[in-house]
């Protein structure tokens, strides 16, 4: 039974997740499969780029948000998956060594029309390092299941 | 990379296609989104998405890599007719990011990119901003990812 069902998120509530260490290795491995650009492939390259120095990809910072929350609460709950994200910024670099924590406010929450058992919680997730810097800011839209009857309620409506 | 001057509004790059396998699905949901629709074939079936599918942080992160393969075939036909590429230039962040439907195990999607703004910057000499629509349609013709990406694009005049 999942921990967390969407009744248990409300407007207003803030948590915080992590942190989470990123290599230069791990920068590099990520590049290499997804995003081989200098800045994220090549401490030289990167260092005459306009970043300034090797930086992880932004759909990497964005693969370790999801790491962060699902390690966080996504996995011990109902979650259904998400629809997407009116906004993602890539707002400071995120460097080798960096530690980062993901700060997430609930936003608003709805229950699905065409599927009553299901709701959508719009969330802004703020991710920062260890000098308390937001290296990103993104607003996803996600589902998850509600919370099913208790068995007791389940026998009285049955 | 092409110059912020060569570009057009309107203008339409296909940006090459990915079969995403099972065992890629679940290797990226390992490292980065560990959900059990992710993860596993029976849990998969089980779940609301009827089967096994890729996170949609995983989606992006092929998209990216179409993206490069596509301007680095772009970059070699400028080297070819004897021109310098432009440099890659980072991304301030995207938005209207939706995972509009699954993409499952098996499943092909082709990713195109389409001009809609070419905007001038303050405070980045030499650099412009290009505003593109990115898509990703599996092989029914059916859209599965939409996004507005924002990238800077190096000018030819300084």
């Amino acid at each position: 039974m999942p921990k967390l069902h969407w009744e248990d998120f409300a407007a207003g509530q803030t948590a915080e997740y992590g942190a989470y260490e990123v290599t230069a290795d791990e920068i590099k491995e990520f590049a290499a499969e997804f995003d081989p650009q200098p800045m994220h492939l090549d401490e030289e390259a990167a260092r005459a780029s306009m970043v300034g120095g090797l930086c992880a990809s932004g759909w990497h910072t964005c693969a370790i948000m999801m790491r962060i929350i699902a390690d966080g609460f996504i996995v011990d709950s109902s979650s259904l998956g998400g629809t997407g994200c009116g906004e993602v910024k890539w707002l400071a670099p995120v460097r080798p060594g960096d530690r980062l924590h993901v700060r997430t406010h609930v936003i608003d929450t709805r229950v699905s029309k065409s599927r009553p058992d299901m709701g959508f919680v719009n969330f802004r997730f703020d991710m920062l390092n260890a000098e308390g810097v937001r290296v990103m800011t993104l607003t996803p839209h996600l589902m998850f299941g509600r919370r099913p009857p208790a068995p007791g309620e389940k026998a009285a409506v049955g | 990379m092409r110059y912020f001057e060569d570009m057009r509004v309107g203008e339409r790059t296909e940006l090459g296609s990915h079969t995403f396998t099972a065992d890629e699905i679940k290797t990226f949901a390992r490292r980065y989104d560990p959900q059990r629709f992710h993860l596993d074939e029976v849990a998969a079936a089980q779940s609301h998405f009827g089967a096994l599918c890729a996170s949609g942080w995983h989606t992006t992160a092929v998209y990216m890599r179409r993206f490069v393969d596509a301007e680095r075939r772009e970059a070699a036909r400028l080297r070819a007719a004897g021109e310098t590429p432009a440099k890659d230039g980072p991304s301030p962040g995207i938005r209207e990011l939706q995972w509009v439907r699954p993409v499952y195990a098996g499943d092909t999607i082709s990713f195109a990119r389409e001009v809609k703004e070419l905007r001038e910057t303050t405070g980045r000499p030499g650099w412009g901003l290009m505003v593109a629509l990115n898509t990703g349609t599996n092989q029914n013709g059916e859209l599965v990812l939409s996004f507005v990406g924002a990238k800077f694009a190096e000018k030819r005049s300084k």
